[in-house]
């Protein structure tokens, strides 16, 4: 199979709109920032290289490799991706990739994209790159390590984040999801920071230029390695309190005004959504008879005009 | 592409009515110290044809982007009359086409028309005149009507074309070619040949084929090393076998 | 393998292929939207958004099912959304005892669980029509004239770009990997899953030193032509008085769709 979409991309529909507009809203001030971040750093030549660099990730996502039982580890790239590039550059290239997944293949949704590119490029560039940060000065087996490790970290994030933005939808159930999610994302995870390691440990060979200490810190000040730091506190609280007692973290969700209505969000957005003169009467039942005959028109039309054609030709 | 017949090819080394181009002692070394040119001196006439060989390394790509200033800072070269220098770099691009070897780097953008309009876009020009030109260039070069196709359905005969109208578009005085013939079939080559020389512009092609040379340029130049070994008429040089051992390259006999 | 995998645009004259790209992009997003905010169990809105998007199909030339056939794309994460069966708000239907946790499926999560499925179907179809009839480097424009950064929609021009060059250096890669590992009969190859990862770590590693060293070729050829770090383009679109028809009327139907869902 040429292109196996990994269970990260979520399709529309399956969060609300209420979720779905944070997270572009999160998004959005990310990407916007990391233009003029990159603007700035990398200068002219910043839009070939991150372009051919968004191609290079989306190629690389297509290199499988097997696990067991017929399953296969998929390669994400975020972490790479700001490990190399600076995590500015990292976020815009993951952005276009996520982006041109959803747009060119329906890889993830449109909607929801602003909480995919969140998931799979804001969160992977910060811990990736962060904890990398943290150890640029060490010795060449430390950094491998933990870039290892932090690609590893960044996949489980990015896994947790996408149960808790569905469960804030109503779509999940915690309890039942996040484990299953952490779980298969652990093995996947394992892979993406083995390929992680490889593939640092192959340009660092070949290319030391482009993977020095002092190109890294140019890239992304201390700030990066409080916000991993953060980061991966949170995920590694937010885990066995989601996935233990899920009852906990409702009730936080109740008092922020997201659950009970996760399952009807919209009712906020219209509150009186009950039109007055039209409750459960027998002109809402006759309306909804005469919808329902137009719909089926509808139908018969479409269905007959394109019979039509087909003899036709 | 219908097969031309034409009256044989003169290959006469024009009468030279000015320089277009001028390299006096040009060096040049990469930051990793490799010494890619050691005293290049070289002058092209307006309307001639020339063609740079020589073996792989020895300097024919880093002289060529020397040519419009990606590589080298105030370097000794003139070109119509104008030093290259940081101030004249933008006019020198548009008087100096350069078209890379391969196409998939020559050729970035998503569709054909984007391609060749990049260059008079960038130029300044307004849309009008921009789009005159890309149909212009793409009729130069045979591809009509190719304007709305996607780079990555071209076949690699229709991208050289392609990469070369994306130069001619700028309206150069010279056209830089490196390897145009490279990665072509024997039928496509013989087309890009063929409209190599049917092209009415000063060029300078760097090519390991010597059938190309004999065939289409008066003048050839010898580079090994980073230095210009010899150059001269291509029949003559053609004929010195020892030249062409000693220079890694084959003689045609 | 044949690059046309990618392509998913189908070259056919029809109105829908002939309208401004900006105005399919909008549409687009507010039909995606419009289902988004249709309440839970609302059959008919949905109903009549599904005949929208058939109308959208025919004319388009494309035949009634054309996304229809495509639309299953979504469907392995309906797995996680099986979940919703089991909310709590509303009445229990049945009590399955699993030994470690006690499933209890109840009607509003199953009106929950059918009314995500429903959307994310009619979302992924329209989706899917859009790419369908619309040139990918048309959608790039309409995206950088619906206000994108500039910055962003030429990274997402090079993807679309080198996305094809950089997938057949991976076949070439993994074609070349595949030849040399043969297996000698009674012993056990292959290497252990370290030495695979690894291995494809290095090929990672060197698309990505290529990659980097293209991006430098591509960045001469560039300058070679007069680029100083501001990309520019032309608009090759403009929008006429049918888009606008077109617009109007698909405005007017999703207003339309909403009032049901919302009325009835």
């Amino acid at each position: 199979m040429l292109y196996a979409p990994t269970n990260l991309h979520i399709p529309d529909g399956f969060l609300t709109i209420i979720v779905s507009l944070i997270f572009w809203l999160i998004t959005i001030v990310m990407v916007g920032l990391a233009v003029s971040k990159t603007n700035k750093s990398l200068g002219e030549k910043q839009v070939p290289l991150m372009g051919v660099m968004a191609a290079f990730i989306f190629a690389a996502q297509m290199l499988n490799f097997p696990i067991a039982g017929g399953t296969s580890g998929h390669f994400l790239g975020g972490a790479l991706a700001a490990i190399v590039l600076g995590p500015w550059a990292g976020i815009l290239v993951m952005t276009a990739v996520v982006g041109v997944q959803g747009l060119l293949f329906q890889d993830g949704g449109l909607l929801v994209m602003g909480a995919n590119i969140f998931n799979m490029g804001i969160l992977t560039a910060v811990i990736g790159f962060g904890l990398y940060r943290l150890v640029v000065h060490q010795k060449r087996g430390v950094r491998l390590v933990v870039a290892g490790g932090g690609a590893w970290i960044a996949t489980m994030a990015a896994a947790l984040a996408a149960s808790l933005q569905l469960w804030l939808s109503g779509t999940t159930r915690l309890e039942i999801v996040l484990p299953a999610m952490l779980g298969v994302h652990a093995l996947i995870g394992v892979g993406e920071g083995l390929i992680t390691v490889a593939a640092l440990a192959y340009i660092e060979q070949t290319r030391p230029d482009l993977l020095n200490a002092e190109k890294t810190t140019r890239e992304g000040g201390r700030g990066w390695i409080v916000g991993s730091v953060l980061v991966t506190l949170a995920a590694v609280l937010i885990s066995p309190l989601a996935s233990g007692s899920p009852d906990g973290l409702e009730r936080v969700a109740e008092n922020l005004g997201f659950l009970g209505s996760g399952q009807d969000a919209p009712y906020q957005i219209l509150p009186d959504y009950t039109i007055p003169f039209l409750g459960e009467t027998a002109v809402s039942t006759i309306l909804a008879g005469v919808v329902g005959a137009v719909i089926l028109m509808g139908l018969l039309i479409l269905v007959g005009r394109n019979l039509r054609r087909r003899t036709e030709v | 592409m219908p097969v031309k017949h034409k009256t044989p090819f003169e290959l006469i080394i024009p009468e030279c009515e000015g320089d277009l181009l001028q390299i006096q002692d040009l060096h040049f070394a990469y930051p990793d110290g490799h010494q890619a040119l050691r005293g290049i001196n070289l002058s092209i006439c307006e309307g001639e044809k020339i063609a740079l060989v020589g073996p792989n390394g020895a300097g024919k790509s880093t002289l060529m982007l020397h040519l419009n200033g990606i590589l080298g800072e105030d370097t000794p070269i003139t070109i119509a009359g104008l030093k290259l220098e940081k101030g004249n770099l933008p006019l020198i691009r548009a008087l100096v086409g350069l078209v890379f070897q391969n196409p998939d780097d020559q050729l970035f953008s998503p569709t054909v028309f984007e391609d060749v309009a990049f260059g008079p876009l960038h130029m300044g020009l307004p849309e009008e005149e921009v789009r005159l030109r890309v149909e212009e260039a793409l009729a130069a070069v045979g591809m009509d009507n190719f304007g709305s196709r996607l780079s990555h359905h071209l076949s690699m005969g229709q991208k050289k074309r392609i990469s070369i109208a994306t130069v001619l578009a700028m309206h150069p005085q010279i056209l830089v070619l490196d390897e145009p013939t490279a990665g072509l079939d024997p039928r496509a080559r013989r087309s890009l040949i063929n409209f190599l020389r049917d092209l009415p512009i000063t060029m300078l092609v760097s090519t390991h084929d010597l059938r190309m040379v004999a065939d289409l340029f008066p003048r050839m130049v010898i580079m090994d090393e980073g230095k210009i070994v010899a150059d001269g008429q291509t029949q003559l040089l053609l004929k010195d076998e020892d030249l062409l051992l000693a220079h890694g390259l084959e003689s045609l006999s | 393998m044949h690059v046309d995998v990618f392509d998913q645009f189908h070259f056919s004259e029809s109105r829908v292929h002939s309208l401004d790209p900006r105005v399919k992009v909008v549409i687009t997003v507010a039909f995606i939207l419009s289902n988004a905010i249709l309440p839970d169990g609302s059959w008919l809105a949905l109903a009549l958004a599904w005949l929208f998007l058939l109308l959208g199909n025919d004319l388009s030339n494309l035949g009634l099912g054309f996304t229809l056939k495509r639309s299953l794309i979504a469907l392995p994460f309906a797995l996680v959304a099986v979940s919703a069966i089991f909310s709590p708000l509303g009445e229990p239907l049945a009590d399955w005892d699993l030994g470690f946790m006690i499933l209890v499926p109840t009607d509003a999560g199953l009106i929950r669980f059918a009314s995500i499925m429903l959307r994310s179907w009619l979302s992924v179809q329209i989706a899917i029509l859009l790419v369908a009839t619309t040139q990918f480097p048309d959608l790039i424009h309409a995206l950088e004239h619906l206000r994108l950064p500039r910055t962003l929609t030429t990274i997402i021009a090079f993807l679309f770009r080198y996305l094809f060059v950089l997938t057949n250096e991976v076949h070439r890669i993994q074609r070349a990997r595949k030849s040399r590992s043969a297996r000698l009969p009674n012993v056990r190859g292959g290497g252990n899953l370290g030495w695979r990862i690894k291995t494809t770590g290095s090929m990672v590693g060197q698309l990505f030193t290529r990659s980097y060293e293209r991006s430098d070729r591509i960045y001469q050829a560039m300058i070679s032509r007069g680029y100083t770090g501001h990309i520019r383009t032309l608009n090759p679109h403009q929008v006429k008085s049918q888009d606008w028809l077109v617009l109007g009327i698909s405005a007017g139907m999703l207003i339309l769709i909403q009032l049901v869902g919302w009325i009835l």
